[in-house]
């Protein structure tokens, strides 16, 4: 089984800045893997890449045995939390449904086929209680789900979230997690979840991919997060304490 | 050459216009500090209908001006709601003020003139009572304006933790939005209800892109509002168009190849020393 | 005469016909002008159409082409600059006053009536000649195809442009190509309400639409019948009373508009139960 996502000694650019150096990582089907990093780190450039919307300076990028290209239905994407004026005049499932079709010309009639298509990924979601209302008057939580709802609605084998748990309390954050990861293992899917705390994690994480100080480290959770490997991204002393059946760390901005 | 100054009406013009000019600049600076100034070009065409209802009634237009500025300033104030209802809802009441106006000056033939004076400014035929009222306007203006100039200063740029301070946010907004309504209506005398934009927003809009501080900014707002109007009422002394037409050419040309040049403070930062150091690590796991 | 016999007239027939075309087209597009919040662009393509009109008076040219003209210029430059509207209100709003000064200008150039000026800045659907009719119909059917082409992508490009980019829309060259869609729409409706009254027709009717439904295709489909009610009930209006037609059709939509927000605020919205809040692993 070749892999999902296979990244070759890649440089990444921005305005003549290195924002990624000499990166390698290969992800099988059915990978959950969590990207963390302090801002700025290169975490959003890497899902650019994936998305093929920037180009490598150098090295290789597969995606799915093929380079990047714009618009690969095989890839879904929910951005960072976005912000909808409360007021808009568009039921959630129609702002879902753009994940099916939005891309397509021409005016769309709706089928019940798509409607049923819509459906089921609402339902997968735990979002079908709310599909009906305006967009704009529903929680942080409501809407990333809603967000990955629409993502999946192209039966994607990689799914790229960007920063899903941001905004949500501990409780809806295990949620979010629970229901990511059910996704992940039902359908095969590889995801690559961009997060600043490991910890709600940690339980289903199977690679870690840190971005720091314009190195990279990347492996098994027990290999990056600890303190020898963390100091020697960040170039300072970087401590990784377990207490409270949780993982610190200490010393640096995740 | 300073004959021209010993004639009343350019007298009285060149006092009426620095009045204006000068409450214009620092108005419109806090316009444009609070994303305010789709609401300042409302304002006037608002006042276009007071204006013509003004003159129907045979009153002063300024009067009509202010009736309705001041009361569509505290509507627009106590509306508060977020920007894109905003801009509709004032851009649908601008409409039917202008509708309105329209009624009015369908119903009287003959009309046309005074239209033209209210959309186009009459400076230069202004009288010494107007002087001294829109003196007298103007001045109050600065006056509260200058006691507001640090808690306004405050909740335009940080709106949230100015209430939190105690700032009386909401009370600030409609009182900020009535001066908006005072300055309009005055403004409108020297350069009519059309162009006024170029005088409330041009001179601020410049000077925030070239000065670096609140206060020099509006130094030279002031400043590039008063040259404005001198030149423009000397040149429309000799010249068949009306003040506003210069004053509205000059704010444009100098503000465009500020705009296009002066992109300022957006400088690069130096970029950092590449570093290609990579930490040894295992290959990932699929499940 | 009887308002039959009225309605007999050519100049009558030819108002209500490009008015229904006009009115079908504003609020198509002005579903998008809501949703996108660009009711600023279209005031400025506006008075920046009403310069083109003037200005191709002056030089001896079609009135009609030069607004057509310079509006799509209008909109191919704001595009260019990135399509970003909020933030960039001083700019808009100073070519805005430029435009309208310029415009009247050229006016005041071109003629010394004053019922011209006030046939452009309000409208004068009344003299609508039977080649405006034409060049209405066929601009109008122009817009609405683009429109149906471009729908989809459009939609999802205007509420959602990080995704919609993901997926592959090119969200800003649709940009350029909606401004450039609105500035003809912008052109067909100055002819029916003029430049100052714009909003009537372009804007009012989608934003009351969209208070009141929420459904996509329901939205634009009760904007399309309140802009034809508002057209021809101004139109009647105008025929049966001294009231200027532009007056009319925007006291009907300013009020419709008013009014929809107030029912909106009346109505008890039906509330949808949130999921309880799930409880947490360890205390």
């Amino acid at each position: 089984m070749s892999p999902v996502v296979e990244l070759e000694h890649v440089h990444v650019q921005l305005g003549g800045r290195p924002i990624l150096v000499d990166i390698s990582l290969a992800l099988d089907a059915g990978a959950f893997s969590v990207l963390l990093g302090p801002n700025g780190a290169g975490k959003s450039t890497l899902l650019k890449l994936l998305l093929g919307l920037l180009p490598p300076a150098t090295g290789t990028v597969r995606v799915l045995g093929r380079p990047p290209r714009r618009g690969n239905p095989a890839i879904g994407y929910a951005p960072q939390h976005r912000e909808l004026e409360a007021d808009l005049a568009l039921r959630a499932r129609d702002v879902v449904g753009f994940g099916l079709d939005g891309h397509r010309w021409g005016l769309g009639w709706p089928s019940r086929a798509r409607t049923a298509t819509i459906d089921r990924a609402l339902e997968e979601v735990g979002a079908t209680a709310f599909a009906d209302a305006p967009i704009g008057q529903l929680s942080g939580g409501e809407q990333q789900r809603l967000l990955i709802a629409q993502a999946l609605l192209t039966n994607p084998r990689l799914l790229l979230l960007d920063e899903p748990l941001a905004n949500l309390d501990l409780a809806y954050q295990q949620e979010m997690v629970r229901l990511i990861a059910a996704v992940c293992h039902l359908r095969q899917v590889t995801v690559i979840l961009v997060a600043h705390d490991i910890n709600p994690l940690l339980p289903v994480t199977d690679c870690v991919i840190y971005l720091a100080n314009g190195r990279s480290a990347i492996g098994p959770p027990a290999a990056v997060i600890t303190s020898a490997t963390l100091s020697q991204l960040y170039d300072a002393p970087v401590e990784v304490v377990e207490a409270l059946g949780r993982v610190f760390v200490v010393g640096v901005e995740t | 050459m300073f004959e021209p100054f010993q004639y009343a009406f350019l007298q009285n013009a060149l006092l009426a216009g620095s009045a204006v000019a000068v409450v214009a600049a620092v108005v419109g600076y806090f316009l444009i500090l609070r994303g305010l100034t789709f609401a300042g070009h409302a304002l006037g065409h608002i006042g276009f209908a007071g204006a013509a209802g003004a003159v129907l009634l045979q009153v002063d237009p300024l009067y009509g001006l202010l009736a309705f500025t001041l009361t569509a300033a505290v509507g627009i104030g106590l509306l508060g709601q977020e920007i894109r209802e905003r801009d509709i809802t004032i851009g649908i009441i601008m409409m039917l003020m202008l509708g309105l106006g329209l009624l009015f000056l369908s119903l009287y033939a003959g009309y046309a003139e005074r239209a033209y004076s209210i959309l186009f400014g009459t400076i230069l035929g202004i009288s010494q009572h107007d002087v001294l009222v829109t003196g007298l306007f103007s001045l109050l203006t600065l006056g509260v304006l200058g006691g507001l100039w640090r808690p306004l200063l405050f909740s335009s740029v940080d709106p949230e933790v100015a209430k939190a301070r105690g700032v009386p946010v909401r009370r600030l907004r409609v009182l900020f939005l009535v001066l908006v309504a005072i300055t309009v209506s005055v403004a409108v005398q020297v350069v009519g209800i059309l162009l006024i934009f170029t005088l409330l927003v041009g001179p601020p809009a410049t000077a925030v892109r070239l000065a670096r501080t609140p206060g020099r900014a509006l130094g030279l707002a002031v400043t590039l509002g008063l040259a404005y109007t001198w030149l423009g009422i000397l040149l429309a002394a000799n010249s068949p168009w009306p003040a506003s037409f210069f004053i509205a050419a000059l704010s444009f040309g100098v503000y465009l190849p500020v705009r296009l040049l002066a992109l300022g403070w957006a400088r690069r930062r130096p970029a950092p020393p590449a570093l290609g150091v990579k930490v040894e690590s295992e290959h990932p796991v699929g499940s | 005469m009887s308002l039959l016999d009225l309605l007999n007239q050519d100049f009558a027939r030819n108002a209500l016909l490009a008015g229904a075309i006009v009115a079908v087209v504003s609020a198509v597009v002005g579903y998008f002008v809501v949703l996108r919040a660009q009711a600023f662009a279209a005031h400025a393509l506006s008075h920046i159409g009403f310069a083109g009109a003037t200005g191709a008076a002056l030089l001896h040219l079609d009135a009609l082409v030069g607004m057509f003209a310079l509006t799509l210029l209008a909109a191919a430059g704001m595009g260019s600059l990135g399509a970003r509207i909020r933030g960039r209100d001083v700019e808009i709003g100073m070519v805005l006053s430029l435009a309208l000064g310029l415009g009247v200008l050229f006016l005041s150039l071109y003629t010394n009536s004053a019922s011209e000026t006030v046939g452009v800045l309000f409208g004068s659907i009344l003299s609508v000649t039977p080649r405006a009719v034409q060049i209405t119909l066929i601009t109008g059917a122009g817009i609405l195809i683009g429109l149906g082409i471009i729908w989809r992508p459009l939609l999802f490009a205007s509420i959602d442009p990080e995704v919609a980019r993901a997926r592959g829309v090119p969200v800003r060259a649709l940009g350029v190509v909606f401004l450039l869609l609105l500035a003809l729409a912008v052109a067909q409706a100055i002819q029916v309400v003029g430049v100052l009254l714009l909003f009537a027709l372009l804007v009012a009717p989608a934003a009351t639409a969209a208070q009141l439904v929420r459904r996509p295709f329901a939205t634009v489909g009760l904007a399309i019948a309140l802009s034809l009610a508002w057209t021809w009930g101004g139109l009647l209006l105008a025929f049966t009373s001294r009231w200027p037609v532009s007056f009319a059709i925007a006291a009907l939509a300013g009020c419709a508009y008013f009014a929809a927000g107030g029912i909106r605020r009346w109505r008890v919205p039906r509330r949808y139960h949130a999921p309880p809040h799930p409880t947490r692993e360890y205390p």
